[in-house]
Parts: C-alpha cells; structure tokens; sequence
C-alpha cells in the first residue's frame, strides 16, 4: 500500500513499513529548546540523573524569545541554558541568531530527519520534507537525553492545490484560507500534506507558510515533498549534499482530501482571537490600525520584506501608526541590509529590531496597548498573545500588512499595487 | 492520586496556553509559586484564586490550544486537580498533562455545568457528577501514557524503566 509524506519519513526511520495509528519509537535527528522551553528541559535532565549526552551532535538550544533579554529572570534562564550548553559542547546560538526555526531550516534540517522541537512551530521544518514536530519540555528533554521519543504516526491530510495566485495573494492568504475553512482544530493530530502544481511552483520560502502554520489548525505536522525546488534552496545554503527527494506514493491512502482552486483567492484576514476567524478583504468592515508587526517564523524572511517594501517604498506610515519590523535570522538581517529593505522602512517610519521572535509572544518589543488594533505578519491572534489581552490582532500578509500601515486602517493591498 | 473529588470550572472551547500561562509573564517561568497565582488568568480571573485541591478544569473542544509551553501543564499539577476533562484536547498540551502527571480525560463534557459536584474513578474509567447524579464513561489512555502517568510522570517513568515503557 502507498504511503504518504508522514508515513514514508517514519517508516525510512523506522526501517519497516508504518500504517497511520501505529506507534512507534524512533530515533530523533535533531533535538532543540529555546529560552522559553530550555530552562525546564535542563531542569528536567537534571532531575533524571542525567552525566552527558548519548548524541551531543543531536542536541541545539536557541535563544530566540525574549531576545536579547527583557528581564533579570530572562537573563540568568539565558546565562543557565549558556553554560549548559557550553558545558556539554552542544550547538548554541545565542541572541541575534534569530528565530529557532528559521535557522534550523536554512543550516540544520535536512529532508527525511525526523525533529523535535520545544516550541509549536517546530513544524515549520516539514517545508524541507522533514517530520519535525513540537512538544514540551519534559518530552524534549527525555528525547535529548534517549535520541528518541515515541509518537503515533498521524493520518493524513491532502490539500491539492492549484490555479495561478492572483495579484496581490500571497501564501499566507492560502493557509488563512485553508485554516479558516477547516477550523482551529480541524486537523488535531494529523498531518497535513501540501501538493499540487501551485505548492510545485513555489520556492521554498513561499511554501514556508503552509509546514509552519499547520499547527494553528492543531496539527502534529505539516509536510511538503522535497524535490528539486528543494534542493536548490539547500545548495544556495551550501548544503546540497543534503539533500534527498521524498515525494508521496501515488496511491497513499489520506483521511481525507481537499481540493483547492487559488485562481480566485481574495486577501485573507484572520480576525480576533482565533486563527480560523478568517475573512476575505471583501467582506472586512472599517478596522482602524495602531501598530504592524511584520517579521515572525511565518513571515520573516527576506522576500517577505521585499514585499512589505515593495508597498512602503516612498510612503510614509499613517498618522498615530508603528510599524515594528523583525527579521527572522542573521541571513535575512544581512540581506536586508545589503538590498536597502530596511532604509524604506525606517524611511517610512517604521523601526528594525534585532533577529528573533520579537514581539509575537507578548514578551517585549511591541506589546499593545489596550482596545488597540495589530495588524501583523504573525502567525496566532490568541487574545493576549502580544501581551494584552483587551487588544485586538489580525493577521494577513506582509503586504496587507504595509498597507495597512500607510493607510492607517486594515485596506485592500491590490488596490494599492494597482496604483504603485 | 490523593484528591479525586472536587468541583467543576467551566471554559469555552479553544482555550490557548496564552490563556493559561500569559506571556507577559515570562518572568515567572521557573517559579512553580508565581506560576500557580496566575493559572489560567486569562480565560478566568478569579480561577486561580478559588480553585481548591481535588477541583477539576472542565472545558468545550481543543482546550490547550497553541504554544507549546509546558508550564501551562504544571499549572494544572500545582493546582492539584483532579483531572483536566475536555471534549478534546490540542496535541501537545495532552501529552504535556500526562508528562507531567495530570489526567488529561477526553469525554463529553456538555452535561456538566460550572459548580458541578465531581468524582473521577481513573482506573475504571469513569466520571461521577453527584449534583446530577449522573455518571461518564471514558476510554483508557494508550498504554505508553497509562504507564507514564501510572509512574508519576514521564522523568519518573524515564527513570524507572530507563526507557520508553509501550507494554
């Protein structure tokens, strides 16, 4: 029988054939924490008993959420995983490396690994044909310390999707759609698989979108072939010999399937407080906008900020609007820099924070005030997540998301490409 | 398992772990004391406040939704619930709950309102409301989480069988 992208990844791993429902206990490629999850996985080894790692070369921890640090607490949580890390010689990236799962993907990751990560956006990851998934500390930690964890291979989900994206859509407006189609929890514990000509077509950063907000709809991973689109993203990181092509059987067997026509698609709005409140721009009354968050594992690299530029270029920010940018790693921080993508926005009015999670968490960096509207790049609207829970989040793309900071309200980005 | 009875607090579906343990309070993260003050501050103020050891969190659809934050888990522990019982749960938050030795119990929860008088019987799979003289039945855990909740906890479980126990 046919196996889809989960069930060939685990069975490769597990060396026999798997069957959605199964468990298994698998090795772990790649095992990594960040500042929120690490103190407690470190906690945790040490509460076992733990004297070093089997597989050192396994484990990475990132500090990439309160990011350089907010507090006093954070500091001594980043001082702790610091010596942690270099007291058993592991991978560490410290402050200003950016985001776990964005650097995970462009120096880490390879197609085929099996991941863990501590952090629900581990998923991101499957955008290189990877069954990379998130979970606690305790979990992560027990992984670090055995190089394996157990899990039951999910059924499967297959989102075909095809048609030429309109002017004016992004990705991001795709997976809003898609989410808000099958609900927050429409796919809880399965694994949603993306094909079809309009996924072959995009390169790996677009397809980014689709891995990394998989769990906003609950599910335990979000999977992408790896094929030749593939590989040139690896070699453009000097990592072709990376690089292995895995793509679904023909005659996989999916829990259900989902055919998806982009031709028409209309921006995406996800309103408050829930991911799957999703609106096309058509149907969004009048929404007034306080600040614009761009950056985030979902939309932080740097073709998403060429495109938030392409609008904000020569504009200024409306008045009483902030517009916060966060590049997702150093690559995209450097880039930046070297293209000029960040002159237009401090040009505009807007401001560049340093590489990481940024304001997302509602840790620092951009924290709302309260009945205030955010219009942002990110990838959860949860009331509270950044960091009031009586302000308002709506999520687009990054250039809905520009738009909306020169007008000053949530506007429709096509109207303002038609006259650029 | 000392407290098996308790009263019922009632959530909504969709229940984030931003609700339960808000980031604004990162501060708090290796600080079981602080942690526990503020459980679930968002979604129920006064929660925290009043819950009482052996209550229990009885909530719609996908409660623990999103981050992956295992302390909105140890929260439920240091509250000392009974059990944490939900039409469904998100994945990660379930397999934290049993990590960290909560009952995370997936039953319909629509006859139960807030205030309910509880009982859980975990071995046998059941649950009694004594204010409406009713009782749920549930379906066992999996084996693996059987055994790791049975141990205390997944380090407890690690521990004792120096590996991952699936009989």
């Amino acid at each position: 029988m046919g196996m889809t992208l989960a069930e060939k990844i685990i069975a490769s791993r597990a060396g026999h054939d798997v069957t959605a429902g199964e468990l298994v206990i698998t090795d772990v490629d790649l095992i990594y924490a960040h500042d929120l999850s690490g103190p407690l996985a470190i906690s945790q080894l040490e509460a076992i008993g733990f004297e070093g790692f089997k597989y050192p070369d396994r484990v990475v921890f990132f500090i990439d959420h309160a990011s350089p640090a907010s507090t006093r607490a954070a500091a001594n949580d980043h001082r702790r995983i610091r010596e942690f890390a270099g007291s058993h010689d592991l991978r560490f990236y410290d402050v200003g490396s950016g985001i776990a799962h964005q650097v995970a993907v462009e120096e880490l990751i390879k197609p085929g690994q099996i991941v863990i990560g501590g952090d629900s956006h581990t998923c991101h990851g499957g955008v290189l044909g990877a069954f990379a998934t998130g979970m606690g500390s305790t979990d992560v930690a027990m992984t670090m310390y055995l190089g394996r964890t157990w899990l039951k291979v999910p059924p499967a989900q297959k989102f075909y999707i095809h048609g030429e994206m309109p002017e004016g859509t992004y990705p991001k407006d795709v997976m809003l759609y898609i989410i808000g189609m099958i609900s927050v929890a429409g796919a809880t514990y399965k694994s949603m698989e993306f094909v079809g000509p309009t996924i072959d077509a995009m390169p790996i950063w677009q397809r980014m979108v689709f891995p990394n907000m998989s769990v906003e709809a609950g599910a335990k991973v979000g999977l992408v072939a790896s094929d030749e689109r593939t590989r040139t993203y690896l070699r453009e990181h000097n990592r072709e010999a990376d690089y292995s092509p895995i793509v679904p059987d023909a005659d996989a067997v999916y829990e259900s399937e989902y055919d998806i026509d982009v031709s028409s698609l209309e921006p995406q709005i996800a309103c408050p407080h829930n991911v799957d409140n999703v609106k096309p721009i058509s149907e969004m009354g009048t929404v007034p906008v306080h600040q614009v968050y761009l950056g985030t594992c979902t939309n932080g690299r740097i073709e998403d900020f060429r495109e938030a530029a392409q609008v904000l270029k020569g504009q200024k920010l409306a008045p009483g609007v902030r517009l916060v940018a966060t590049p997702a790693s150093r690559e995209v921080f450097l880039l930046g820099t070297k293209e000029g993508i960040w002159d237009i926005i401090i040009e505009a009015g807007g401001l560049v924070n340093s590489p990481g999670c940024g304001a997302c968490p509602g840790v620092h960096t951009g924290i709302l005030a309260d009945d205030e509207n955010c219009l942002s790049t990110l990838n959860r609207n949860f009331k509270g997540r950044m960091g009031n829970p009586k302000a308002n989040i709506y999520l687009a793309s990054p250039a809905m998301c520009a738009a909306g900071a020169v007008a000053g309200e949530i506007v429709d980005v096509r109207k303002v490409l038609t006259h650029a | 398992m000392p407290n098996q009875r308790g009263r019922a607090w009632t959530f909504p579906a969709n229940v984030s772990t931003d609700l339960i343990f808000p980031g604004r309070y990162v501060e708090f993260l290796s600080d079981e004391a602080k942690l526990r003050s503020i459980t679930l501050i968002d979604a129920r103020e006064e929660f925290a406040k009043e819950v009482k050891p052996g209550d229990f969190v009885v909530a719609e659809d996908n409660f623990g939704m999103g981050s992956s934050r295992e302390q909105a888990a140890l929260m439920m522990r240091l509250c000392e619930l009974s059990a944490v019982v939900s039409k469904s749960f998100a994945r990660i938050f379930f397999r934290n709950c049993i990590n960290v030795g909560v009952p995370a119990i997936e039953l319909d929860t629509s006859r139960i309102d807030d205030g309910d008088d509880l009982e859980i019987h975990l071995a046998e799979g059941k649950l009694i409301n004594h204010t409406k003289n009713e009782t749920y039945d549930f379906p066992p855990l999996p084996p693996v989480m059987t055994n790791i909740l049975d141990d205390g906890g997944l380090v407890a479980h690690i521990k004792k069988h120096g590996d991952f126990n699936v009989e």
